[in-house]
């Protein structure tokens, strides 16, 4: 058994979790639920044996690397991400409808990486300007930030459906958390993230001073970090300093996921540095 | 500065204009939106792709704006200028306030206010006094100020701490004002540069990148070998120049750099950034008599005719490609050259270096080889100087901290109550906190727990 195959499986574990979490919502299955959450563990430890794996493999191979350097280790770790970051909110709030709407962005991380032909997941040797301990330090902050803000993505969708619900009526939306725990929920994640994001941008920004000679070159990459960071800076005044709350800042948070899906993604459609991320 | 020493007048109306969060908001979406262009439109090409990517009409309406440079124009500029302003003016109008509250020379509590906040009641069987040696190591065991205040029907504990994360925001705007001082600081007093360096060879200055001006060192950069390696899969493995620094002729420093290990030397910095190879000086020829096997060696270079030995008459190496396509090969690094025997008609030959037979497919009596291209390569050096390194430095270690203390620490004040209710006691307990209101219900609710714990017998 390779890396490749673990994570393979792993992908169907995270995609049967994130049925079950959904099952939990739609059928009002309480016990989906639970078995949800086991097998999201269950994920969590494919997910974390098969990077263990692939950096011994890579080892083995004479390359050794952490297994951190291009786009298909990036989602494998994103999604390991997502879902401990998930798990834990799970543990202190112990609503499991966040799963259904977290735990999908997880698998579909995992199955683009495992899936997609334009991804490669061969193991390959470092070229010089990654070698460096600030690769380590830098793909885990912007990643661990990119994960907190998916979550608050999930969970500002899921604001806005209860929100659409103010009656009441809806039989499924009863067993969300209340708006005023999503909201705050989102927030935290968006705090959390915006740390994160900050240390992804000044890692990198060291890192290019030590590679390149210029902490900062408006690369397509780099802009794209400061516009999502722009837009979650945004989020966090219009919050703190003009008490917006509830579906404006719902609205924000999924704007900045989008912009940080950009700066994941679309910057690959775009010339520059990082090309190392395709 | 305090706002109200600026009361009325046009002053007062920029300082409020600045003092907005609304300006903050619209200055970062402007930003945001408008950096986006810059990513779209690549930046610093050639005049002329622009022109005949864009046509004339948006060509003149994107150089009037900049967009070619969009990040140094002067609009963008300006709107960086505007949110600094912003930043500054926005912390100086807040800070005089919670500077009072940080700094106060006394603390005092607002119990009324408390009351409104998250409270928690219940009952006790034992009397205030008992209550109060045992409340209070439990509340101050998790604040760091507390204080006790006798009132006619009990006491009330007060207790704090964290005041002071009240500045972490300010520390954040600091951190930012602090990249921009710096990025600034770097492009008025630093350099920015590339130069390349045969091995070998030595350079006193460099090129700049902006104005494509030299720029002089006050060394010199001396490049005593470069060496690439390939992984198997041809990919760069690494890229290693031997550099010296010379002063006065003296070499006073060297060190071997590769990406991401430059040289940093009085200021200035010298990172591995590319190479490549020269044109051969000086070419080692081997000629073969395919009857005799006798090898003949004689150095040649480009355009010079030698005569050759034997009755082969005369050979000269017109040129070198880098990469020579030869009936839709790629042959690669190659040298072309006339053999022109005594007898018969001159004949073309084709000397790729990956392939040192190659000439035997001529099938004439003598058999070409290039033994030594002489092959030297370039190193190609980024030369940078910037003093607002380690301003920018300082300003992110202040953004992280400042980060993680706005978001997640915060000023937490709780009130115990007890009022004497007949030989029992009643019990409120109140927690406040200026940020994190749900983390702060969960504390005061353990901390209520606790306690309640401890009024019962």
């Amino acid at each position: 058994m390779n890396s490749s195959n673990l994570l393979s499986i792993t992908t169907f574990i995270y995609g049967f979790a994130a049925f079950l979490y959904i099952v939990a919502v739609v059928f009002k299955k309480p016990f989906a639920g639970r078995f949800g959450t086991w097998t999201a563990l269950a994920g969590i430890a494919g997910n974390v044996s098969g990077i263990v794996l692939r950096w011994v493999e890579s080892y083995k191979m004479g390359i050794g690397h952490a297994p951190l350097s291009n786009l298909y280790e990036s989602l494998i770790f994103f999604a390991l991400v997502i879902v401990v970051i998930y798990l834990v909110i799970e543990r202190s709030y112990v609503n499991r409808p966040i799963g259904a709407f977290t735990i999908p962005l997880a698998f579909l991380a995992m199955a683009y990486a495992s899936l997609s032909p334009n991804i490669s997941d061969r193991i390959q040797p470092l070229v010089p300007a990654l070698k460096s301990n600030w690769l380590i330090a830098h793909v885990i902050s912007c990643f661990i930030g990119y994960a907190a803000f998916a979550i608050a993505f999930g969970l500002s969708i899921m604001f806005l459906f209860k929100r659409n619900d103010s009656n009441e009526e809806s039989y499924y939306l009863k067993f969300f958390p209340d708006m005023k725990i999503l909201d705050e929920l989102s927030h935290q994640m968006i705090m959390f993230g915006f740390l994160f994001l900050s240390a992804g941008i000044i890692t990198g920004a060291v890192w290019a001073n030590s590679a390149w000679g210029r902490y900062w070159g408006w690369d397509p990459k780099e802009t794209w970090s400061l516009i999502t960071w722009f837009v979650y800076a945004t989020l966090i005044h219009a919050r703190f300093m003009r008490g917006w709350h509830g579906k404006r800042l719902a609205y924000l948070s999924i704007i900045g996921f989008a912009a940080v899906l950009f700066t994941y993604f679309g910057v690959n459609l775009l010339p520059g540095l990082h090309s190392y991320g395709q | 500065m305090k706002k109200n020493e600026i009361s009325g007048g046009p002053l007062n109306g920029v300082w409020k204009f600045f003092a907005s969060v609304k300006l903050t908001v619209t200055l970062l979406l402007t930003l945001a939106c408008t950096s986006i262009i810059g990513t779209v439109i690549p930046q610093n090409e050639n005049p002329a792709a622009y022109f005949h990517e864009y046509g004339e009409f948006l060509y003149r309406i994107f150089s009037f704006l900049d967009i070619f440079d969009m990040y140094h124009s002067w609009w963008f500029q300006f709107l960086i200028l505007f949110l600094t302003i912003n930043i500054i003016v926005c912390s100086i109008d807040r800070l005089s306030s919670t500077w009072k509250i940080v700094f106060a020379k006394e603390i005092s509590f607002d119990i009324a206010k408390l009351r409104k906040s998250y409270k928690e009641e219940f009952s006790g069987n034992r009397t205030p006094e008992e209550l109060k040696t045992l409340f209070l190591p439990v509340v101050s065991g998790s604040f760091k100020y507390t204080k006790v205040e006798e009132t006619e029907t009990g006491f009330v504990i007060f207790a704090e701490k964290g005041r002071w994360t009240r500045l972490g925001v300010y520390a954040v705007h600091l951190s930012v004002v602090l990249l921009l001082a710096g990025g600034l600081a770097g492009s008025f007093f630093g350099f920015d540069g590339s130069v390349n360096i045969p091995e070998g060879e030595s350079v006193k200055s460099i090129i700049l990148r902006n104005t494509g001006r030299e720029q002089p060192l006050d060394f010199e950069i001396r490049c005593d070998d470069f060496n690439v390696s390939f992984y198997e899969s041809g990919a760069p493995k690494e890229y290693l120049s031997k550099l010296t620094i010379l002063e006065n002729g003296k070499p006073v420093y060297n060190k071997d750099i590769i990406v991401n290990d430059p040289i940093r030397f009085k200021g200035i910095n010298i990172f591995q950034s590319s190479y490549g190879t020269l044109k051969p000086k000086e070419i080692l020829l081997s000629f073969t008599n395919r009857e005799t096997g006798i090898i003949y060696r004689q150095k040649a270079s480009v355009g010079k005719e030698i005569n050759l030995p034997e009755a082969f008459g005369k050979f000269v190496i017109k040129e070198y490609s880098g990469s020579y396509d030869f009936r839709g090969h790629n042959l690669g690094e190659a040298f072309l050259g006339i053999l022109t025997p005594l007898k018969g008609d001159p004949a073309e030959v084709i000397l790729p270096m990956r392939f040192p037979s190659f000439d035997k497919m001529r099938k004439d009596e003598l058999i070409i080889s290039v033994e030594d291209a002489g092959r030297r390569y370039y190193t190609g050096l980024q030369v940078t100087r910037d003093p607002g390194v380690p301003v920018v430095y300082t300003g992110f270690i202040v953004m992280i901290l400042g980060c993680f203390i706005s978001f997640f620490m915060s000023h937490k004040r709780l009130c115990v109550e007890v009022v004497k209710k007949g030989g029992k006691s009643r019990v409120m307990v109140a927690g406040i906190a200026n940020k994190n209101k749900l983390g702060m219900e969960v504390r005061t609710q353990r901390m209520a727990k606790l306690l309640s714990e401890k009024a019962v017998i």
